[in-house]
Order: C-alpha cells, then sequence, then structure tokens
C-alpha cells in the first residue's frame, strides 16, 4: 500500500506492507538510522520521534497510520543552517549520553516532555521520561540536560517549521 | 593549563545528536546490498531431547532463501568449552541437534529477502521435542539428579578452593552465618546484538558485529569457524553500550559468517529484544553463604564466603567469576583469616557471563552484608564496625590473604568523606525521631566501602597499543587497541595526545575496532581502557615529541634537549629564543611523523570508594524508594571529570537497579519469566534520585597517568549500600536480612515474619 507522509519537512511517498511498523519505515525505507529500536514491547522508548506535534513511540504506530502526517526525527531537529536544537545541546553540554543508543529517542521525549511542560522540575522530567530508558547515563545528566534545555525557553519544546517542499 | 583534569565535552556528540551514531544494524555498506536477513528458530522449552526438526514448510514461505539446521553444519567442530579446565563433555552444538538445553537454545537459522519474512518464515519451523525434567537453580543442579550432560557426569562445570579448616571460628565471641543470593540480572544494552558477515573474492570475511573488544571478536570467531585469523576481518561500527555482555564474540556472530558462505549472500542479523533476553548472557547468578566471626568490642576475626555460581546450560565467561569474587573475598577489611570457595554449576537457563563488575560486585555484596549482620548481632553501629576492620590507610603494596595485592588506598577516609558529606549523624538522629513516632514512611541508612579490582591481566597481559600520527595539515590520528561503547574514548585519548601536543581535541581523530588497521588491541572490558589503553596513548604522543625533536633539532639548528614544546602552537620552539620554532605539521610534511608503541602496565589496580545509601520504605507496603546516593569513589587521577561522573553515574544505577528490582526469573520448568521489557524491571528516571558526588584521588604508581578503573565502581558499591539501607530501614521492626532485589514484596513479606518470629516468641516467653 501506498503512504504518503512529511518527514524532517520533506514530502515522501512509498510502499509499505500493511503490517509495517513506522519505525522500521523510517529506518528501512526511509534511511534514517538515528531512529533506534530497543525493545519489542513499547518499553524503551528508543524510537521516540514527533509526529504532527506529539512525541510517540514509532514501533507501536504502523507507517499507514501517519498517512498525510508530519514526522520529525532527530536527523529534522537541527536547524537548517546546522545550529543544534535547545535540547541537542544541552545533551552534549551536560553529558547527557554516553553510548548513544537511547538518544535519538530521549531527545524527541525530552522535546515532548518541555512542550507540554516548559518549566518542569526535576521530579517532572523524570516522570516525562520514564518510558524512555537508558542503561549508560543513570538518567542523572540526562535530567540536567533536560533542565537546561528548558531556560532557552520555549523554542525548547518545539520542532523546527521548515519550508515545506511542494511535489509536482 | 593542562588540558587534563578539565572537563571537555565529547568530540563525539555532535554526530550522535544530529544523525545519530552507525550501529551494526544501521550500516549501508556497499558489500552488504542485498544481504540476506537471519531469523533464528530457538527452542521455547528448557531441556528436551529433539526427536525432529522440520523446515519443509518454512522452506516455501516467501522470501526464503534457506533453512539451516544442525545437519547442514557437519564441516563445522563442536564449541569446546571456553576454559582448558572445564571437562570436553560440556560441549556445545551450534545448532542443537539432540538435546535442548535452555530456552533461547538455537534449533534453526531461517535466511530471508526481508526482515518480516524471517520472523513468518521461523514461525513455521515444526521442531518435535521430547521434554525432560528442568534443572533450575544451583540448588538442583548440585543434587545431580537430572544432568545437562550426561557423558560428562555431572552438572558442577568448575571447582575452587577448599572447605574451611573446621576450627576456622574457634575463638570468635559471636559468629553469624547467612545464606544470600545475589542474583541473576540481565545487562540490557540498549542495542541488542546485531552482525553482518559478507565473504569477498580474496577468500575473506567481513564481519561487523557489536562488541567490547574487535581483536579479541576476531580471534574467537576465526577459531570456532576453524579458519586462519587472517581470513578475518572484523569492523566495530558505534556500540550502543556493553557492560561486559559484548566481551568477545558469541557464536551466533561466527554462525552468520559461516552461513553468508554457504549461502554465497551477505548475510545480517539483529536480535529482538526478547531473543536478547533470553539468549544473551545474563550476568551474577550466584547462591553465596557467609559467615564472619569476631568480637563483640566490633573485631572481625574470621570471614568465609562459599559461593554456587549458576552456570547456565552452557560454560561462558561466568565459570571464571567466582575467581574473582574469590579473590576480592576481604575487600576493604583487615580480616586476619579469610577463607573463600566456589564452584560452577550448569542449569537449564541462559548462560551467565561478565556483567559490569562481574565478580567484584559480588564479592563486595556479601562482605559488606556480614559486616552489617555481625554490626546488628553485637548493636554496635555498622559505620563504626567498618572503620575498625578497615585496611589502614598504605602506600605501599598491601598483600590480602586471598592473593590479591592493593596498589594503594585510604579506606577510612573514603568512609570520613562520605559519612560526613551524607550527614551521617543528622540521618541516624532523623531515623531514630521516625522509629519514635512510629511512622509509616521510615529511615534507612546504608553503608558501603568497597575494593576492586581494574586492569587485571586476563591471560592477555596487561598491555595495549597506540600508533598516534600528526599530519601535515595539523590534524592527528590516534589508533588504539580499546574500544568505545559510549565511555567517550574519542574524546579523552585526543585530549591525552593534545596534552602533549598541543594540537587541539577537535582535530585529533581517534580510530578503534578495525582489525586490518589495528591487528592487536585488548579492548574495553574491566575498567582496562583509560589505565592501559589511555596510557598508551600517552606514551606514544610523549615519544612523538622526541621524535619530532630530533628532526626539529636538525631543521632549527639546536639542540634536541633545548627544544620546548609550545601547546599554543602545537610546535617546537627553542628554549630562550621566541620565533624560532617549527611546528609538528611542518615536519610531518617533510617525513610521516608518526609513533607506534605499547604500554604495559606494572599490574593491576585497585580502585576503592565508600557509598551512603537512603531509603524511605513504606512499612505497610514494604516499598523502599531511594532518596539520596552518596558516594566517594576513587579511582587515582581523573583526565576528564566529566565523563568520570557519567561512568559513575551509570554504574551507581545499574547498582540500585539491582538492589531494588532487576531480577531474571524463571519458573521450575526453566521457563523464563522476564523476557520482554514489560517484565523485567528496567530501572527508569523516576526510580532514582539524582546522585550526590564526593571526590578522592589516590593516584595509583602501576601507569605514568596515575589513574585506576573507573567504569565499574559505582555499581560495586551502590548494590549494597542501598540493600543494606532497605533492611535497615526495617530493623527496627526486627528484620535482619532481605535478599535482593528488595522488592515491596519481599519487605513486607520479611516485616510480616519478623513480627510473626517476634509474636511467636513472646507468646512461648509468657
Amino acid at each position: 500500500m501506498q503512504v504518503s507522509m512529511t518527514v524532517n519537512g520533506q514530502q515522501r511517498t512509498d510502499e509499505v506492507e500493511p503490517r509495517m511498523l513506522l519505525a522500521h519505515h523510517l529506518r528501512d525505507n526511509l534511511g534514517l538510522t538515528a531512529t533506534n529500536i530497543g525493545c519489542d514491547s513499547t518499553s524503551c522508548g528508543a524510537c521516540t520521534v514527533i509526529v504532527d506535534g506529539l512525541s510517540v513511540k514509532s514501533c507501536t504506530v504502523l507507517a499507514l497510520q501517519v498517512e498525510g502526517g508530519e514526522v520529525t526525527t532527530l536527523e529534522g531537529l537541527a536547524g537548517e543552517d546546522g545550529e543544534l536544537h535547545p535540547v541537542q545541546a544541552a545533551f552534549q553540554s551536560e553529558h547527557g549520553l554516553q553510548c548513544g543508543f537511547c538518544t535519538s529517542g530521549m531527545v524527541m521525549a525530552s522535546v515532548g516532555v518541555l512542550a507540554a511542560n516548559p518549566s518542569p522540575t526535576d521530579r517532572e522530567v523524570r516522570e516525562g521520561l520514564e518510558g524512555n530508558l537508558c542503561r549508560c547515563t543513570g538518567y542523572h545528566n540526562i535530567v540536567r540536560a533536560v533542565l537546561k534545555a528548558a531556560e532557552a525557553g520555549p523554542v525548547a519544546g518545539q520542532v523546527p517549521q521548515r519550508s515545506q517542499e511542494v511535489s509536482a | 593549563m593542562s588540558i587534563l583534569g578539565t572537563r571537555v565535552v565529547r568530540t563525539e556528540d555532535p554526530q550522535f545528536l544530529t544523525r545519530g551514531a552507525v550501529y551494526t544494524d544501521d550500516l549501508t555498506d556497499e558489500r552488504l546490498t542485498g544481504a540476506l536477513h537471519a531469523t533464528f528458530v530457538r527452542s521455547q522449552v528448557a531441556h528436551a531431547k529433539v526427536l525432529s526438526v522440520d523446515t519443509e514448510a518454512a522452506k516455501t514461505a516467501p522470501g526464503v532463501v534457506a533453512v539451516y539446521t544442525a545437519a547442514d553444519l557437519t564441516d563445522l567442530p563442536p564449541l569446546a568449552p571456553p576454559f582448558p579446565f572445564i571437562a570436553a563433555e560440556f560441549e556445545r552444538q551450534w545448532l542443537c541437534t539432540d538435546t535442548v538445553r535452555f530456552v533461547g537454545d538455537a534449533v534453526a537459522v531461517v535466511l530471508t529477502e526481508e526482515r518480516y519474512q524471517g520472523e513468518d518464515a521461523a514461525e513455521m519451523v515444526v521442531v518435535d521435542l521430547d521434554v525432560l525434567p528442568a534443572v533450575v537453580g544451583t540448588a538442583n543442579a548440585a543434587k545431580d539428579e537430572t544432568l545437562l550432560f550426561p557423558a560428562a557426569g555431572t552438572n558442577v562445570l568448575a571447582a575452587f578452593g577448599e572447605p574451611a579448616p573446621a576450627d576456622f571460628f574457634d575463638g570468635c565471641e559471636v559468629v553469624v552465618e547467612q545464606a544470600v543470593v545475589n542474583q541473576r540480572v540481565a545487562p540490557v544494552p540498549l542495542e541488542t546484538r546485531a552482525t553482518s558477515a559478507v565473504w569477498g573474492e580474496d577468500g575473506r570475511v567481513t564481519v561487523w558485529c557489536t562488541n567490547q573488544g574487535a581483536q579479541q571478536a576476531k580471534g574467537q570467531i576465526a577459531d570456532w569457524l576453524g579458519i586462519d585469523a587472517g581470513l578475518v576481518h572484523l569492523v566495530t561500527p558505534d556500540v550502543g553500550g556493553g557492560f561486559g555482555a559484548k566481551i568477545g564474540a558469541d557464536p551466533e556472530y561466527a554462525l552468520i559468517a559461516h552461513l553468508a558462505k554457504l549461502s554465497g549472500r551477505p548475510v545480517r542479523w539483529t536480535e529482538s529484544r526478547s531473543e536478547n533476553l533470553t539468549s544473551m548472557l545474563h550476568g551474577r547468578g550466584q547462591d553465596q553463604v557467609v559467615k564472619i566471626g569476631g568480637s563483640r568490642d566490633g573485631t572481625v576475626h574470621a570471614y568465609s564466603l562459599v559461593t554456587d555460581q549458576d552456570g547456565g546450560a552452557y560454560p561462558r565467561i561466568g565459570v571464571v567469576l567466582p575467581t574473582l569474587t574469590m579473590l576480592m573475598t576481604p575487600g576493604t577489611y583487615a580480616f586476619p583469616k579469610v577463607h573463600a570457595q566456589a564452584r560452577v554449576l550448569a542449569t537449564n537457563t541462559t548462560s551467565i557471563g561478565a556483567y559490569r563488575g562481574a565478580g567484584r560486585p559480588e564479592a563486595t555484596a556479601a562482605v559488606e552484608r556480614a559486616i552489617d549482620l555481625f554490626a546488628a548481632e553485637i548493636g554496635m553501629d555498622p559505620a563504626e564496625v567498618r572503620r575498625i576492620n578497615l585496611v589502614p590507610a598504605f602506600d605501599e603494596p598491601h598483600a590480602t590473604p586471598t592473593g590479591a595485592t592493593y596498589d594503594s588506598g585510604d579506606y577510612v577516609a573514603a568512609l570520613d568523606r562520605a559519612l560526613e558529606a551524607s550527614g551521617y549523624a543528622e540521618l541516624r538522629a532523623e531515623q531514630a525521631a521516625r522509629r519514635e513516632r512510629g511512622d509509616v514512611r521510615q529511615l534507612g541508612i546504608g553503608v558501603s566501602t568497597y575494593v576492586e579490582i581494574t586492569g587485571a591481566d586476563n591471560g592477555a597481559g596487561t598491555g595495549e597499543e597506540a600508533e598516534l600520527e600528526v599530519h601535515p595539515d595539523g590534524t592527528a590520528t590516534v589508533l588504539t587497541g580499546t574500544s568505545p561503547h559510549g565511555q567517550g574514548h574519542a574524546t579523552t585519548w585526543a585530549m591525552l595526545a593534545s596534552d602533549q601536543l598541543g594540537i587541539p581535541v577537535e582535530k585529533i581523530t581517534v580510530l578503534h575496532g578495525d582489525t586490518d588497521r589495528i591487528p592487536k588491541g585488548g579492548g574495553t572490558m574491566g575498567s582496562r581502557s583509560l589505565q592501559q589503553g589511555g596510557a598508551a596513548v600517552h606514551q606514544a604522543a610523549v615519544e612523538l615529541v622526541e621524535l619530532a625533536k630530533k628532526r626539529a633539532a636538525e631543521r632549527l639548528e639546536a639542540n634536541p634537549d633545548d627544544l620546548v614544546v609550545d601547546l599554543g602552537t602545537a610546535s617546537l620552539t627553542v628554549k630562550g629564543t621566541p620565533g624560532v620554532s617549527v611546528s609538528f605539521a611542518e615536519l610531518a610534511a617533510e617525513e610521516a611523523l608518526l609513533v607506534q608503541t605499547t604500554f604495559t602496565a606494572a599490574a593491576a589496580t585497585f580502585p576503592f570508594g565508600a557509598h551512603v545509601a537512603v531509603v524511605e520504605t513504606d512499612v505497610e507496603s514494604g516499598k523502599a524508594t531511594v532518596v539520596r546516593i552518596v558516594t566517594v569513589d576513587d579511582a587515582g587521577t581523573i583526565i576528564n571529570p566529566l565523563l568520570a561522573e557519567g561512568q559513575r553515574h551509570g554504574g551507581i544505577a545499574q547498582g540500585v537497579a539491582q538492589a531494588l528490582l532487576e531480577e531474571v526469573l524463571y519458573d521450575e520448568d526453566g521457563n523464563p519469566q522476564t523476557s520482554t521489557l514489560a517484565d523485567y524491571p528496567f530501572i527508569s528516571a523516576t526510580e532514582l534520585p539524582s546522585f550526590e558526588l564526593v571526590d578522592m584521588a589516590t593516584p595509583t604508581p602501576m601507569n605514568p597517568l596515575g589513574a585506576k578503573g573507573i567504569g565499574e565502581a559505582g555499581t560495586i558499591g551502590s548494590t549494597p549500600a542501598v540493600q543494606s539501607a532497605v533492611i535497615d530501614s526495617v530493623a527496627h521492626l526486627g528484620v535482619r536480612h532481605v535478599d535482593m532485589p528488595a522488592t515491596s514484596m519481599r519487605v513486607w513479606k520479611a516485616v510480616q515474619a519478623a513480627q510473626a518470629g517476634a509474636q511467636t516468641q513472646n507468646g512461648s516467653t509468657n
């Protein structure tokens, strides 16, 4: 079946099996491998992306369900000039990542947390990220990174609005 | 000011944060175009005779190119036990022939054109089994009633040490004994196992796989397949966490390489999480008996630790972990008499391997539990009992009764710093007030001290390779035999080179994990990287400066001894003659400026520390919540505090996880009960506080950096501190011991049992 969606500002139309997960569509069909898959039970959140403004686990969404939707992955988070998103910048400055496998999902989920609550407390960040697992950091520096990113203001909870490419 | 000791943010992060790292499943190498996807068919039964494996239906499924069983692998010799002291009868088949020995044992492999087709076809392979009784738990295995390997005549894979002499505890006023479980846990690196393999026209195979040491993985794969090691080119892409479970190769990696040959196509395999939780090595899994004796003044005279290690179905690294536990049995304490003994038993469960700490956390957990039990028995503050028995500060090597030689340490200072930073006296006062009031939420305070061994000689020596080259454009390249999977080698190794050369960290590229470019290397495990691999980079940089001075001396017509490095310009200048200089880049333009070196550490190092954990326990539900963790982790000289703290954080969290939450469970038939992340209680952000880290640095004389290992220390210290805190929170209700994980149910039951016991006792005396 055909599915069309806007991914990181680009209109994409692809042939997919009805059962294909959004996570596999992004990785295998669109080559966006920053989105990782760490479990098969919607537990780890490594595959978190932003769909129509909400952070979702892309392993639990069929590609077809996103027909006509707008998807932002880690690859689409920095500005078009390459400037890091406040959450990306804070993850680097606060050492919020080690092996990096959870990072893509953790960063996208953090954007979602800050969209819902621009000035969270330590505890609110922890509760907001409960569905994203990390084995390396003990979450300490991830929490610090999200709190640091919040200092940038509302932009930390937003994904870049890109000029839509119109397909012929 | 030197760059060493400063908080340099990671150079690898911009890519990780914008495009993502490139893990094995992300590879787009053109040689993998058209690769087949491998899917394993695994046993759903813990122990059974294999009657037949019918692949006919699966072979007709869409996209199936081949289905392999043991019958297709007769060319491959079985997998021999990994250590020479294990009886040859404990051998493993690549794919099960006559017997399956754990849920997850591989029976067949399906190769398909596409990823999803593999799962469809794998379900169509029909495996006919005759179920046998399952052996679960070491006590069950020790009975030798059901044997995993009947030809071996026993389930005992290995035995170490002798029983304690009968008079071992003679003369002790107080002797306490306790059975202690150091439960089986799952390492769960977020990246599951993955590999790809393709054979070239030159007859060599290129294997990409996620691992902690490319050179070791390459050697194992060649050895298992019975081919010349020169025919294997192993490449380690970015690695999504290891924690010990990715040391070396797994048989699956070698089998995928073999199937790429049989099928004539490149093959890729990435396991699912549920497959990972049943088939990747587990950690810990020790049943211990601690016995401690001493005087009522708090002095311990004798301590014994007897361990039954669960080895799982097939012997892997787990077989030798109890030897590390035995080595570290006395921990930080100056006990006059120490006894350690262990055996390893085969069970119908997933094999045991290394997991963060690997044998040392088990030793620390045991001795800290023993000290607490002893303190409770004599009614003395557990911190005070520790202080009385700690090895005093030492600068000269300290030999222990179990054969370790500690390099440097000041355990009393570590304990005092942790107690002071935690406000120990105030915490005890708060605890007393809550007990007095009978609060529902009671306070528990757990103290641990630890010493561990890092950079140990694991059979490959204590050396590491490094190559450093400066290029004419002013950049530099470091080649290392160590292997990052989150530790930040690219940044720290660049700092070590920059410290000597003045070339900015951003201009130094660190390469690793390609066995054609870096044939020798020990990988990253046992907290060895910095003290051996980092020290090798430092040595290479020092040697490169000497080489550059010789060349510059001719060019500048100066004595090499009069040349000094100007770090600001990455050049050599003549002392006292500013303006006369030549940069490393200019020298490199004349002739390759390159050094290869091997650094060999004098010996292993022994990081140490003390942790204080504070928990609040709801005594009505048994739920314990960690509210504070204060840690002193002394790993000698710190090169990058930002990254060292990150290592401590992660380690602490994994210790809390084992103490409170995580456990791999099987039912009595050997069925795993925790085979998805929905069932396995992987610790989350909500279950942890932020951590309070206290600095302490006692350099080691074993390497020029003065650095000890930091990767595993956090886990080793925090596990017993948190367990102790939970027990302490309900100690006033009569509880003396709760096994890990100290779940709500377990704590609640312990409280109920203690109170029922107290009532019974009261009833009998009235």
